[in-house]
């Protein structure tokens, strides 16, 4: 579906996601965040890139991987998203949700 | 004579043997089969015999029953693959050659995973389902316990049989009813996913079921630790669960003998093709069922149906032919809803569970994601099935290796 944020029009799936990465620009990331009600610091933005980078390199995102970056550990990654943070991170990253789950 | 080894005499690895021997025949091929248990457990019967529906007789047997009399039965421990080698070593110091070696070793719990799991209350008032002991375990302390909080638990996906934990709070809904009790229980069903199934139309129907059963549902908790003095489950965000008796399905993992050998990834799953079942780092590995990183789910079913598609390509391997592309993630599971009823699914990588008739479209007997109980004695009928028909690579009538779209009613 179609959605207007920061001033510029996104396809999103039925729960938020992007469907197209090109669409994805800051501004549109710090949109996201402030309906995850998450205030990037930059901090956030090198979890994002991060994020982002695994998804380039096809690396199947969970929260055991993330406790394993090197990046971050578990109990920071929740401090930055509080809620639900792998799903809410890789929305604001303008990636897909982690299929981790089968 | 070439030799084709088999590491695993699971659901997976007995099965590989029975479908194999009927082509690889001697002189010309050996087929050994590796596995140092003794016993062959029907899992999905771990799920009953905590509510005494099934005694521990009923799920094992002796390995060697399933094991044809030409495929050589290795008893030991696995020492290491290599790989380069193309060698197996075992435990006993001596070694054994492969051609073509099929991994099909599962998964297994891992409790060690997560701080507190294995701590003083493991198995007084912390329990797995997932192992025999566990299961019997929770047999003993559920005849005797009287009420209070019951808390259903996922770790971390992905675990064998996903739907196994929903069930168990089904039939635990279903169990305490029948002794009287269930307004003493209170249950709660914690998972790290956003709602009751991976899924969406099966997580619709399901957290229906939850909601109509009074089971609670907490949902994306990733658990930190459990605190054994407070007996509560606590989440990285700081959620806290408190429970009386907690049915833990712990971190599921390949075999460690994937560490040693360096052939698993962080969860000692093996990377594999997840159409041809060819394993990604050696063209002359091949790994079945559990074992495997494919993006299908760990159930037997899915064994069954990759099993018949594997059986030709190793024929296809050994004569030098390209591979058939052809495994599509097909999982047909049977969801036990409780008070003699059960749901039925049937998917693949890329269809989801839907409503509608199986295996005849628009027949049946069996619905798809509906309540009834002809579903549920097809479950308790499966039983003979596996042990009749699945384990010695018998095709089930009507149910073929890729999934049917029709008879399902997709949007």
């Amino acid at each position: 579906m179609e959605k207007t944020i920061a001033g510029k029009q996104i396809t999103v799936n039925e729960e938020g996601y992007l469907t197209d990465f090109n669409q994805w620009n800051e501004q549109v990331a710090e949109a996201l965040a402030l309906e995850a009600e998450v205030s990037l610091t930059p901090r956030h933005w090198e979890v994002l890139k991060y994020l982002q980078n695994e998804q380039k390199n096809q690396v199947a995102l969970s929260i055991r991987r993330i406790g394993k970056s090197g990046l971050l550990d578990i109990k920071e990654f929740y401090q930055l998203f509080p809620v639900a943070p792998l799903k809410t991170a890789t929305k604001i990253a303008g990636i897909p949700k982690p299929a981790s789950c089968i | 004579m070439k030799n084709l080894v088999i590491l695993g005499a699971g659901t997976a690895g007995t099965m590989m043997a029975n479908h194999l021997h009927h082509h690889l025949k001697r002189p010309d091929w050996q087929i050994s089969i590796i596995d140092e248990k003794e016993e062959h457990h029907y899992q999905p019967g771990y799920l009953f015999l905590p509510f005494d529906i099934y005694t521990p007789e009923d799920i094992v047997k002796k390995i060697e029953e399933f094991i044809p009399g030409d495929v050589n039965l290795v008893r030991e421990k696995i020492n290491r693959i290599l790989p380069k080698e193309n060698v197996v070593q075992l435990s006993s110091g001596r070694s054994i050659n492969y051609d073509i070696l099929i991994i099909a070793t599962g998964a297994k719990i891992a409790p060690e995973e997560t701080e507190g799991m294995k701590g003083s209350e493991w198995q007084k008032s912390v329990f797995d389902f997932y192992t025999f002991e566990g299961s019997l375990a929770l047999r003993d302390k559920l005849r005797h316990w009287q009420g209070g909080k019951l808390v259903i638990h996922i770790t971390e996906m992905p675990i064998k049989c996903p739907v196994a934990p929903l069930e168990f709070a089904f039939l635990a809904d279903s169990f305490f009813k029948h002794k009287h009790l269930r307004d003493k229980v209170d249950i709660t069903y914690v998972t790290p996913l956003s709602g009751a199934f991976t899924k969406p139309k099966a997580t619709e129907t399901l957290e229906h079921l939850l909601e109509e059963k009074k089971i609670k549902i907490e949902s994306d908790f990733a658990v930190e630790c459990i605190d054994n003095d407070k007996k509560e489950l606590v989440d990285y965000g700081g959620r806290r669960v408190p429970f009386d008796i907690l049915v833990t399905v712990p971190t599921n993992k390949g075999d460690d003998l994937m560490e040693r050998s360096g052939l698993g990834d962080d969860l000692n799953y093996v990377p594999t093709h997840k159409a041809t079942l060819q394993s990604k780092n050696y063209e002359n590995i091949f790994v079945l069922g559990d074992a495997s990183n494919i993006p299908a789910s760990k159930a037997g079913s899915v064994a069954h149906f990759e099993a018949e598609i594997l059986t030709d390509n190793i024929s296809l391997y050994i004569e030098g032919k390209p591979l058939k592309e052809e495994f599509d993630g097909h999982a047909n599971c049977f969801i036990e809803t409780g008070n003699g009823k059960a749901l039925l699914i049937d998917f693949n990588y890329t269809h989801e569970p839907v409503e509608g008739s199986f295996p005849f479209a628009g027949i049946g007997p069996l619905r798809l994601l509906k309540e009834s109980r002809i579903n549920h004695m097809g479950k308790l009928a499966f039983r003979w099935i596996y042990w009749n028909m699945l384990l010695k690579g018998t095709h089930i009538p009507f149910v073929p290796a890729t999934m049917s779209e029709s008879g399902k009613h997709y949007n």
